[in-house]
């Protein structure tokens, strides 16, 4: 694998992504998306963060090109080649008919290549999520956290230049979530992929995303974007420094802002 | 002995006497599976029996069971030669019904007009009697067989048709949306995604459709076979009827309830083959 040696610190990073003025409706007058604009960097961990009907799902699923922007663009620098997409349901989203190195092999397969040229990939992504020996299980043998670790490998097989995660962990209990949550940094250490995460909990946008950006709702739109300056790596120590703290509090602070916007546009 | 080491005793006589209690209703529910409907059936055959023989019945209108045990050997040379027209007919039907019924919901799954434009012809085909359409197919082809084989197909393809459409159409949306991002072809997206995600439904309708085509098979003969041609198990049925030979019915009888049963057999059988490691259905529970 030839993955670049480290990623360099905000706003010296390559751009990768740019979203600009992108409104999407839906049926003629549902504004689920009111002019986005943003700029996703080489390296770059993005949460979209913000209460339900904000558009940031929406926003995911226009940049994973599942739907179309009503006006606005979103461009990819040089092009949008095959395999420069890696995608993470909230579910695991798994066929159960497969066996795990079947599913993480789905990507390469649906581009012709046949499982012995890529049997080394395949185990190395399972090996990245920790799940070399479950191979040959099927799905319905795993735990919740282990199938979401699945669907991880699938989207980081082809090494994609973005990963995108839609509450990926929103289905899981507190404690397997912090697990995935410091296995996903550290994975984010070892390919250095960029990611773009769309969450509704504060405490994970902050442990995870160097960037995040708050939405509010009706119509969906980006009210705020945060850094977290915090280096990486982090881990479980970091979530328990008073640091992380006021980060999550200033980070609660400017969602609330984002919701009472709402509430001041209503009234 | 201290009192711990009796209390210790207890503790553990208790656990293993559940236990023993819990092992032996599990004993007792595999072997009950097998043995009651065998007990069952026994006793079923030894009252007819007993009914023939306290009432006097004659024979010639209801036999013992005995006596169409001994007509089923004696008779067998006929019998088994209707038995494999019967059998032929029927797994060429089911076969035919398969690549038909498989076949037309791929089409209509790849094509909303085809469907809009066909799918009404098969909901006519299957409501409408098939003893009321069978006369017509004798009339207009003459090949004996293929249109026994019509007659048959037309009442087993609709369950694999409308299991298979619904199997192919209801794909997780998300695996949807992923074969999409990823670039997949529509013949990719129905060779690795929709056709083994409907295979559960289809091998539904595949149990069902086997048991018509045998019901197609006879109902075909039965039309058929009053125009003096047919050889099959249903032909013998209604030959013997004429004749008042009333054991050889019921062995006709016998030998059309056990090849359903063994179809059924067989299908089953292929379900769980096909879904035991991964489909839900198949899945055996623990407690």
């Amino acid at each position: 694998m030839t993955l670049p040696s480290a990623i360099p610190p905000l706003g010296e990073r390559q751009k990768l992504l740019e979203m600009s003025g992108v409104d999407k409706v839906f049926n003629g007058d549902v504004v689920a998306l009111k002019g986005m604009n943003l700029t996703v960097n080489q390296g770059d961990f993005i949460s979209l963060l913000g209460p339900s009907g904000c558009g940031k799902s929406t926003a995911l699923r226009l940049i994973a090109g599942l739907s179309r922007p009503t006006s606005g663009s979103i461009r990819w620098e040089g092009g949008q080649a095959r395999g420069d997409l890696g995608v993470v349901f909230q579910e695991p989203t798994l066929m159960p008919w497969a066996t795990v190195s079947q599913n993480v092999w789905l990507p390469f397969r649906l581009r012709g290549k046949g499982y012995r040229e890529v049997r080394d990939e395949v185990l190395w992504a399972l090996k990245m999520v920790g799940l070399e020996k479950f191979q040959n299980a099927y799905p319905r043998e795993l735990s919740g956290g282990m199938k979401m670790r699945v669907s991880i490998a699938r989207a980081m097989v082809t090494e994609p230049r973005l990963i995108l995660m839609d509450e990926p962990f929103a289905a899981l209990d507190e404690i397997t979530r912090m697990k995935l949550n410091d296995d996903l940094l550290a994975l984010r250490e070892k390919i250095k992929c960029t990611v773009i995460f769309v969450t509704h909990s504060v405490y994970e946008s902050v442990f995870l995303s160097d960037r995040i950006v708050v939405m509010a709702a009706r119509p969906g739109r980006v009210s705020t974007e945060l850094t977290v300056p915090t280096p990486y790596p982090r881990n479980e120590v970091f979530r328990t420094t008073p640091e992380y703290g006021a980060l999550c509090r200033d980070t609660s602070d400017a969602l609330h802002g984002a919701m009472h916007e709402h509430n001041e546009a209503s009234a | 002995m201290s009192v711990t080491e009796i209390d210790k005793m207890a503790a553990t006589a208790l656990i293993d006497e559940e236990e023993l209690r819990y092992a032996r209703a599990q004993k007792r529910e595999k072997i009950g599976k097998w043995v009651l409907p065998i007990i069952m059936l026994t006793l079923v055959i030894f009252a007819w029996d007993r009914v023939v023989v306290m009432n006097n019945i004659p024979h010639y209108i209801l036999p013992r069971p005995g006596l169409v045990l001994e007509t089923l050997i004696k008779d067998w040379p006929i019998l088994w030669q209707s038995l494999l027209v019967t059998l032929k007919i029927t797994l060429m039907a089911l076969a035919v019904a398969v690549v038909g019924g498989v076949g037309l919901a791929v089409i209509f799954t790849q094509s909303r007009f085809l469907e809009m434009s066909f799918y009404p012809f098969a909901v006519i085909l299957q409501v409408t009697p098939i003893v009321a359409i069978a006369p017509l197919i004798f009339i207009y082809i003459d090949n004996k067989i293929v249109a026994l084989l019509t007659v048959a197909w037309i009442v087993a393809f609709f369950p694999i048709l409308s299991n298979t459409t619904l199997g192919l159409n209801s794909v997780d949306h998300n695996l949807r949306d992923l074969y999409k991002i990823y670039g997949a072809s529509r013949w990719q997206r129905l060779r690795y995604l929709q056709l083994p995600a409907a295979l559960p439904y289809f091998l539904g309708g595949l149990r069902i459709a086997g048991g018509l085509s045998l019901i197609g098979a006879v109902v075909a003969e039965y039309v058929a076979g009053t125009g003096g041609m047919g050889s099959g198990l249903a032909f013998r049925i209604l030959e013997a009827s004429y004749r008042l030979n009333i054991p050889r019915m019921f062995a006709a009888l016998l030998l059309i309830a056990g090849t359903g049963v063994s179809i059924f057999a067989v299908t089953s059988l292929l379900t769980h083959l096909l879904l035991r490691k991964w489909h839900e259905s198949a899945l055996k529970r623990e407690g």
